[in-house]
């Protein structure tokens, strides 16, 4: 009867993924998002309901739950109540291949599969069936609009995206992502910067241009500003989610969060080395340790105690600890490593959408069709080409 | 036992939707219905131990080709909202045509001596696709991508019509 035992711990893991996933990626990704939103645009953001306005998500959920499920009266109601589901468990789908980082030998992820990646690739490719469902059968011009408009962006985005991928996989010769960390810790450098031996460091420039494209063709993929035409708020009011209410609507977000956390997990698995701690000197450990001091001292010294400033005053401290534990030679836990490259490229996600503005539609499938793609091709041929000129 | 169960639950996931497919009046449920049953083909496929296939099988055609067919549908005039009707009198003689047409499939089936030999299945992983598309098929693949890239330049020229 193993494959009952199977099908238990499939689900115990499933359910615990799903919880544990709800709960950081939307809670802490809205509030995060409202956080760094309000200090971007110079005021507090959430201050009130729990510590620094902690809870205040926690709060809007169970405000969520408690309000009436509206369906419109001539809307399809099956796919309508399916929509907001298939995002959801798409989107949280994506987090079964994620490896978070290393318990002693064994590797902190659901499933090790020999796809992984493009495994990631399928699910995520999957979310823009709820998006046109909910836009579709919602029967109202404006969702309509919205859908079509994200699935004409997704299909667009999905190859840059694939591309990207694909470029990694190439580089560390297997599609799974545990094999895919690992061949950076094995050439002991990310692949942001680092190329297999003997190329190593010159082979920088196609890791950088492979990682601009992913992430580009990420942050178009969820639907974010500056790409977030499918729910432009000014033109077509929410878009696809625009007749939906209470737990429904709070699902697409999940979807979305739960979707973006993914992206930035898989582009830190990819590019930036997973779980695998930084190697550098430790001379440059102090260097970094003794420029955060220097910012905290500049802040503390000129800046009138504002409450804006306080975040990057944390982050400074935050910095130097790493920074002087790292030059004595002493190590983090890698989940935490894997954790603050996460949220490093989650902040960069969300610094992006509150700088700039939206593109046209004509802009985007420019950027996508004449720009990422060739881009992608070509840095894709050409790190073949030096690899296998390299002797791979 | 397990495998049993498992093809057929998966069997019904691809089965049901598919007569749902055919028969239903809205064209656009119709096409959403294909998406379980595309599900279930993955699902058959993860059983035949084919990774990689079941991966290609979600991002093609639940990802691309279904999203497709809907896109149409939507930006088709009248395409929504018109009550399709899928079937017309002949529906007794197409049932006995298909009914004749399983029974003679599973007589096949039946009597067929299906050789059964100890093994593991053939590699269907990325390496062993890859290598095969890159030696043995290496003509067929080149061809085939050139006639899907002369049908998207005539699909283009075809739709921007005359300057």
């Amino acid at each position: 009867m193993s494959w009952v035992l199977e099908l238990l711990k499939a689900i115990g893991l499933t359910v615990l993924l799903f919880t544990f996933l709800a709960v950081v990626t939307a809670m802490m990704g809205v509030y995060a998002e409202r956080k760094i939103a309000g200090w971007i645009q110079a005021r507090l953001g959430p201050k009130h309901v729990g510590p620094q306005g902690l809870l205040q998500t926690v709060a809007d959920t169970v405000k969520l739950l408690q309000k009436e499920h509206i369906t419109p009266r001539r809307a399809d109601v099956l796919m309508f109540n399916a929509a907001p589901v298939v995002v959801a468990v798409a989107a949280l789908l994506d987090w079964v291949v994620i490896p978070f980082g290393t318990l002693g030998s064994r590797v902190l992820v659901v499933r090790d599969i020999n796809i992984g990646v493009l495994y990631f690739s399928a699910m995520a490719s999957v979310t823009v069936l709820g998006i046109l469902t909910a836009g579709w059968s919602s029967n109202n011009k404006y969702a309509l609009l919205g859908g079509l408009r994200s699935a004409s962006q997704l299909i667009s985005y999905e190859l840059p995206l694939a591309l990207g991928i694909l470029w990694a996989a190439m580089v560390a010769g297997t599609l799974s992502t545990v094999g895919i960390v690992e061949a950076q810790i094995q050439q002991g450098g990310w692949f942001l910067f680092t190329l297999p031996p003997p190329i190593g460091r010159l082979g920088a420039p196609f890791g950088i241009l492979a990682a601009v494209t992913f992430l580009v063709a990420a942050t178009a993929e969820v639907n974010r500003v500056p790409f977030d035409l499918p729910e432009a708020e000014s033109e077509l009011v929410a878009g696809y989610f625009v007749e939906y209410t209470g737990m429904r609507f709070a699902l697409f977000q999940l979807g979305e969060y739960g979707e973006m956390f993914g992206m930035a997990a898989l582009a830190t698995i990819m590019f930036l080395g997973g779980w695998a701690e930084p190697h550098l000197a430790p001379y440059l450990w102090v260097a970094v340790a003794l420029g955060a001091v220097v910012v905290a001292a500049v802040i503390l010294l000129t800046a009138r105690h504002s409450l804006v400033i306080r975040p990057v005053l944390s982050l400074a401290v935050l910095t130097a600890a790493v920074g002087l534990l790292m030059s004595v030679g002493g190590h983090l836990p890698s989940i935490v490593w894997f954790l603050l490259k996460l949220f490093t490229l989650v902040f960069f996600l969300m610094w992006v959408r509150w700088t700039y503005p939206r593109l046209r539609l004509d802009q985007l499938l420019n950027l996508s069709w004449k720009v990422l793609l060739p881009l992608g091709l070509l840095n894709l041929l050409a790190t073949g080409l030096v690899l296998t000129l390299g002797g791979r | 036992m397990g495998e049993l169960g498992a093809f057929i639950v998966l069997a019904l996931v691809t089965l049901i939707p598919a007569v749902v497919v055919v028969t239903s009046h809205n064209i656009v449920r119709a096409a959403f219905s294909l998406v379980p049953s595309f599900l279930g083909v993955t699902g058959l496929y993860i059983l035949l131990q084919a990774e990689f296939v079941a991966g290609i099988q979600v991002l093609i055609y639940v990802g691309a080709i279904t999203v497709l067919l809907l896109f149409v549908i939507m930006l088709t005039e009248g395409g929504t909202g018109v009550r399709l009707r899928q079937v017309n009198e002949q529906v007794p003689l197409g049932a006995m045509a298909a009914v004749w047409l399983a029974f003679v499939i599973i007589v096949i089936l039946t009597r067929t001596v299906w050789p059964v030999g100890a093994g593991s299945p053939p590699p269907y992983n990325a390496t062993a696709i890859g290598n095969a598309f890159m030696t043995d098929y290496v003509l067929i693949f080149e061809a085939t991508s050139l006639v899907l890239l002369v049908s998207l330049i005539g699909a283009i020229v075809t739709a921007r019509g005359e300057e």
